[in-house]
């Protein structure tokens, strides 16, 4: 599935709304969970799983080709831990 | 930098803001916004929001792992995993943020 697969399952659930709004309600949604991830707040959504941040802490790296060395910053990166219902759910008949 | 924790009702009370529906309808949305990327990842293995990253189910063969505080071995069951893949934009917009933060 991708996005706008979901704006349209989403549109044929709730006839009542126009899709300009399902598009308005989607965008919303991904939108706060990335701007809450860049403040460096987490994410926890209940029964789904919750987003965090994890910092990486600057290193050298080397260029694979060149061999040569390259100071690479620190950095963060998004994280997102399964939530209890779903991972069950995910095993629920095996 | 206090770290905050944001819920359904924070996505909702955004959907409100944004959209202009009645809180509880707005809640409703984004409930079932979870539950139909939940339902396709159950059926189909993957879902792909572009500009914010893709969840794919992934499966695990059975390993043999080690309790931590005994060290007795136990058998892990092989079982899906959900896997969440961060698109770049999202990670870009990440680091923007840490960057001007560390700089200020």
């Amino acid at each position: 599935m991708t996005k706008s697969d979901l704006i349209k399952r989403l549109a044929e659930a709730n006839p009542h709304l126009t899709l300009r709004d399902v598009e308005r309600i989607v965008a919303t949604v991904f939108d706060e969970i990335a701007a809450a991830l860049a403040r460096g707040d987490r994410v926890e959504l209940r029964g789904f799983g919750a987003f965090s941040v994890r910092e990486r802490a600057a290193r050298t790296g080397r260029n694979p080709r060149t061999g040569e060395e390259v100071a690479v910053p620190d950095k963060v990166v998004p994280h997102f831990k399964t939530g209890k219902d779903l991972r069950e759910r995910l095993n629920a008949h095996s | 930098m206090t770290e905050r924790t944001i819920t359904r009702a924070d996505l909702a009370e955004a959907v409100y803001q944004e959209v202009g529906l009645s809180r509880s309808e707005s809640a409703t949305l984004v409930d079932s916004l979870l539950d139909q990327i939940a339902d396709s990842l159950l059926s189909d293995g993957a879902v792909k929001i572009s500009a914010f990253g893709s969840f794919v189910v992934r499966w695990k063969g059975e390993r043999v792992g080690r309790n931590p505080k005994t060290g007795e071995e136990v058998p892990i069951a092989p079982r899906r995993v959900l896997v969440f893949r961060a698109s770049q934009v999202l990670k870009d917009r990440l680091n923007a943020a840490h960057e001007s933060e560390a700089a200020s």
